[in-house]
């Protein structure tokens, strides 16, 4: 079936398999009663719960967890973070800044893009040294194509979440998986092939962890979503402390025109 | 003069204000690419003319004008009964902010399904292929190999409806209109070979597609019309939004739910 008909078939009705409310009766989510059999349910647990639809053990949990908690930087100059605390400022309303902020976090140059392509890049990696290619190979050619995601930080290469996520994950027990092993062993490739500024960042680490857990880059990519959430509402609370529109204001000074010249607007009556 | 650091300077070619003598934050006089907005373009100038001086540095010619002017009326209301006007009225229905119901619109009429996305590919299509038939039947005939990227995998060619059968009327009719506003070699030579591009494509031109060419021919670049699709769409959203509120839920469709996996029914099973 396609076409009209297809669209036919999906009108006017929903069918799913991932829930349903009854107001005044019961809620279910994905096979189970939301309020019978997951009303104690860790809220991350729940989340991957309902991406994936599988469950995690409490281990996984908190390792998850420490992902978010351990990069939720109250620093309102970063672009996402000043997205909200300018909501604040301007007096706009929390969730639209707080979701605007979110919006933004998938960025190309750090956030969401960043996390996929890091992840999409283990799977690879470990596909071509499944088919016999060797790492060094592999990333000798990623090198040559491509940038490598996960490895390097613009300011300073040195990435200081990592020790405290790696301690994490093996006081769970969880830093023994392939991927996360390979994130390093891609590392000291790279250091060895004379890019020793491409040390691993937050990116690659999570994005191993990840992978060492099962999820796909989709899944990742749903999971990272909430990442940077923490971080975001001290900034506009603070911001909206302030004398309104006082975070970040900028003169006309503030201002470099580099454009064309003063110049009359045209005759339009033709 | 200003004692500023030149690192704290935003840089632009498209806007300059100069402040008023008493209040650096307070603007005397504004200028867009040079030209005086207040004392000059307001009342004088065409709401497209300003929406291309943002984007370049100098003014098409009328015909151009036109163009974009006769694709922003086709483009201000997608209608209640697509995706991004649906996600409004959701919004609107049940008297979320405005703002959230114009997010809700820009969010889902983003994507690759009718959406901006879909324009951004069409044009990246047509810089690629150009008007020539063969690029464009080797495109159309194989979906490329992607890098993973924030955006879900293409599911059908850029620009093409992968539920339709034919061409829709108004799909045709604002492609012939556009090609006889002036020099459009993209939409001409579109509008010539409409369906051999669709035979190639496996399915009918979509407004997406006929959007794209536009843009394309008025000199825009994939990114700029992707903003501006996602841009002129937005009245259409915003009058709906408020239609629904006022009509209340109770006259919006919630729609009869089949659950297929019902804890229930394990319970009795």
């Amino acid at each position: 079936m396609n076409g009209p008909e297809l669209l036919a078939s999906y009108e006017g009705v929903l069918r799913t398999r991932v829930g349903a409310c009854w107001p005044g009766s019961r809620a279910v989510f994905r096979g189970h009663d939301l309020h019978k059999q997951l009303h104690d349910a860790d809220w991350v647990e729940l989340y991957l719960f309902g991406i994936t639809g599988r469950r995690f053990t409490p281990q996984q949990v908190k390792l998850l967890h420490g992902i978010w908690v351990i990069t939720s930087y109250p620093d309102t100059r970063l672009w996402n973070n000043r997205v909200a605390a300018l909501a604040g400022s301007a007096r706009s309303s929390p969730v639209l800044g707080l979701t605007a902020a979110l919006a933004v976090s998938e960025a190309r140059i750090y956030g969401g893009g960043p996390g996929l392509r890091a992840i999409d890049f283990f799977f690879r990696a470990r596909k071509a040294i499944d088919q016999g290619q060797s790492l060094r190979e592999f990333i000798e050619q990623e090198l040559a194509s491509r940038f490598i995601y996960g490895y390097g930080r613009p300011i300073d290469s040195h990435d200081e979440r990592l020790p405290w996520l790696a301690d994490l994950a093996r006081s769970q027990g969880l830093a023994d998986g392939p991927y996360f092993k390979l994130a390093f062993e891609v590392e000291k490739t790279l250091a060895e092939l004379g890019k020793p500024s491409l040390r691993m960042n937050y990116a690659a680490m999570t994005a191993a962890l990840g992978a060492d857990l099962g999820l796909s880059a989709r899944e990742f990519q749903m999971f990272r979503v909430p990442l940077f959430f923490a971080g975001m509402p001290p900034c506009l609370v603070e911001a909206a402390e302030k004398p309104e529109g006082a975070l970040f204001p900028v003169s006309c000074h503030g201002v470099s025109y580099e454009g064309v010249g003063k110049r009359p607007w045209r005759d339009n009556s033709e | 003069m200003s004692d500023i650091d030149p690192a704290h300077l935003i840089h632009t070619k498209i806007w300059q204000e100069e402040p008023e003598p008493n209040n650096p934050f307070a603007t005397r006089a504004a200028y867009c690419r040079g030209y005086d907005v207040f004392g000059e373009m307001v009342g004088n100038a065409r709401w497209v003319e300003m929406l291309f001086l943002l984007f370049r540095d100098e003014l098409p010619g009328k015909a151009a004008l036109d163009m974009l002017e006769a694709l922003a009326v086709a483009l201000a209301n997608p209608g209640p009964r697509d995706p991004s006007v649906h996600a409004a009225m959701c919004g609107g229905v049940a008297g979320s902010s405005a703002a959230a119901s114009l997010v809700a619109a820009l969010s889902v009429g983003a994507g690759r399904y009718r959406g901006a996305r879909d324009v951004f590919d069409a044009m990246t299509a047509w810089d690629a292929c150009g008007n020539d038939f063969g690029e464009w039947d080797m495109h159309l005939r194989t979906l490329p190999e992607e890098t993973i990227d924030v955006w879900p995998r293409r599911e059908h060619p850029p620009g093409f409806d992968p539920h339709g059968i034919s061409t829709a009327g108004i799909v045709r009719q604002l492609l012939d209109r556009l090609t006889q506003i002036g020099s459009s070699p993209r939409l001409s030579w579109l509008a010539v070979h409409r369906e051999e591009v669709e035979a190639a494509a496996g399915m009918p031109l979509e407004m997406t597609g006929v959007a794209a060419a536009a843009f394309s021919d008025l000199g825009f670049a994939p990114s700029e019309g992707e903003m501006l699709y996602l841009l002129l769409r937005l009245p259409g959203a915003a009058a709906h939004a408020l239609e629904q509120e006022r009509n209340g839920f109770r006259r919006f469709p919630f729609y009869p739910v089949e659950l297929q996996d019902d804890p229930v029914n394990k319970e009795g099973a």
